[in-house]
């Protein structure tokens, strides 16, 4: 097991598309939470998303709700596709023959991939923080703002919140691609429901139906929007809301990966390889 | 204790049956060509030995044991190389070499043996298909493996990379390296395989060593007048034993008996033209088992 996660990790690290998809989630990040604010409260981004939010908004203090924002809905598609290619890709390239003909058993290479992503997945967060961090800093000392930063508890909550939201999405990509045995379909599927169908329950259905509205409380998306607005991340953030309680949202966003894996394993080990 | 045993192996797909019912054997040490036409359900068969597609009933054992214990003793290509294209063909066999358990001086050995350590530092996707063909091959042989299953190894290969796959497989063969190999190159498995199985519309319809399956040398006599000539053979060595095509007799004997044949006629006053021995092609058998052509 240990060799062929190892093996899984390589290919995700020497992959050029994961290093593309972290470099997206980044700069989205980055532009999203503080340029565009930054701009804003200097008159430079008059009308832009969060343009309105405030410098006090991207100092360091924020620096856990800022890192975490963007996994409900922009961040959350990137890990999605992220899932989809650790797993869809072996369906693509034909390889799931080479790799089972040399005999690791399927839940055996199931397994380090879920490990690899899950790894790739904490790598993503650690990176939005890391990237935040510095960015929020250089902010304070730009403005001759206090530097103060999160306590050591709220950051590892923050990250550990993070990695749940992330390997949640991932998870929904990995068993995408096993039921759907490729990349483009899962893809594009995961991301009308990511940015589409999500919005368009809450925005539009839940508001005129109670049913929905109680539905709402049992979904992924607005769970992990519940999940960042627990912990600081701001109401004006796309998917961020408070619906439900933080322990609600760990609750079902852990349920929803579990089931995510598992129906994944399931299907994979239950399936011909064609 | 069998290196491949399969009993009344069946694959459905629906209404329709893959393989239907395939008993085959391959025995310690040998090169079993595994025949047949297109979609005739070898590849699928393959797939079953490998675990890749689970067998609707039936049984398939390697080395006495269920698939999914014994593919350490295994190494395949199947239905085509498949590698990670930005990886390069080095790096590709060392990723499936940590799968495999194998060490990773492994690497440089098979990249040897299928000579590609030249291009093993270049990106798979820039690969021309016979070096796809040859990291495939080499990635079969990462584990140094018993049993070898090939499908259509030389696919893709020029004339000089064919040749070197056939002296690759019969030195492996030599080596006591079992060997299942299924190609289209009929030519290729007369040459190289010791017994050969021969499967059309999801069946086995033959399995026999190759010289079996050839059978005899054929005695070719032109003659004339034609229907005399049969006539008197007939009289001579059977009825059964004797056809006329294209013009010629083709007759079920020994070839030593040409001498004799060939003075009956003459006695006969039958003017003997031409007087040979006709060898069975694998090709002829083949498409005569499975009725094509």
């Amino acid at each position: 097991m240990l060799g062929s996660t190892r093996a899984e990790i390589t290919k995700l690290v020497r992959r050029p598309a994961s290093w593309l998809l972290l470099a997206v989630a980044v700069v989205l990040s980055l532009t999203f939470t503080y340029l565009v604010p930054y701009a804003g409260a200097n008159g430079a981004a008059d009308g832009a998303p969060n343009a309105t939010r405030g410098v006090a908004e991207t100092l360091p203090e924020h620096l856990v709700g800022n890192s975490i924002g963007g996994l409900p809905v922009f961040a959350g598609a990137i890990l999605l596709i992220l899932g989809v290619l650790a797993v869809g890709g072996e369906y693509g390239w034909g390889t799931w023959k080479t790799l089972l003909a040399q005999g690791p058993s399927r839940l055996t290479v199931y397994g380090a991939k879920i490990a690899a992503v899950a790894l790739a997945s904490l790598a993503v967060v650690l990176a939005l923080f890391a990237t935040g961090a510095v960015t929020s800093a250089a902010i304070a000392a730009a403005e001759g703002a206090p530097a103060d930063w999160p306590s050591f508890v709220d950051l590892a909550a923050g990250i550990g919140a993070g990695w749940l939201m992330a390997a949640m999405w991932a998870g929904l990509g990995v068993v995408l691609a096993v039921a759907l045995r490729g990349v483009a379909l899962p893809i594009g599927l995961g991301l009308v429901w990511l940015m589409a169908v999500q919005n368009l329950l809450s925005a539009i259905a839940a508001p005129l139906l109670d049913w929905v509205a109680k539905l709402q409380e049992w979904l992924p998306g607005p769970n992990a929007g519940s999940l960042a607005a627990s912990l600081g991340t701001s109401p004006d953030t796309p998917g961020v809301a408070t619906l439900v309680g933080d322990g609600h949202a760990v609750a079902v966003l852990a349920g929803y990966l579990i089931l995510f894996v598992g129906v994944g394993g399931l299907l994979l080990r239950r399936r011909d390889i064609l | 204790m069998f290196p491949v045993e399969t009993r009344e192996l069946t694959k459905r797909y629906g209404q329709l049956v893959a393989v239907d019912r395939v008993s085959l054997t391959v025995r310690p040490g040998e090169v079993y060509g595994f025949l047949g036409p297109n979609g005739a359900g070898k590849t699928t068969t393959l797939r079953m030995l490998l675990g890749l597609v689970r067998p609707s009933s039936g049984t398939v054992r390697l080395f006495g044991e269920d698939v999914g214990q014994s593919l350490g003793d295994v190494g395949a290509l199947i239905e085509g190389p498949a590698f990670y294209p930005y990886l390069s063909g080095r790096d590709n066999l060392r990723v499936l070499a940590r799968y495999a358990g194998c060490p990773a001086g492994r690497v440089g050995v098979v990249l040897d043996l299928v000579d590609l350590t030249d291009r093993a530092g270049d990106r798979y996707g820039t690969y021309s298909l016979g070096m796809k063909q040859r990291l495939g091959v080499a990635a079969a042989l990462l584990k140094d493996p018993k049993l070898l299953i090939l499908d259509e190894p030389t696919n893709g290969l020029d004339p000089a990379g064919m040749a070197d796959m056939r002296r690759l497989i019969r030195r492996l063969g030599a080596a006591g390296k079992t060997v299942l190999l299924s190609s289209h190159m009929l030519g290729e498995v007369q040459q190289i395989c010791d017994r050969v199985g021969v499967v059309s519309g999801g069946r086995l319809i033959a399995e026999s060593t190759v010289a079996e399956l050839r059978g005899g040398a054929r005695l070719r006599v032109v003659a004339d007048p034609i229907q005399d000539a049969a006539a008197r053979v007939r009289a001579l060595v059977g009825q059964d034993r004797v056809r006329v095509e294209d013009g010629a007799l083709e007759l079920d004997i020994e070839a030593g008996k040409a001498a004799w044949i060939n003075a009956e006629l003459v006695g006969a006053g039958i003017d003997v033209s031409e007087l040979g021995v006709r060898e069975r092609e694998l090709e002829d058998v083949f498409l005569e088992l499975t009725h094509v052509g």
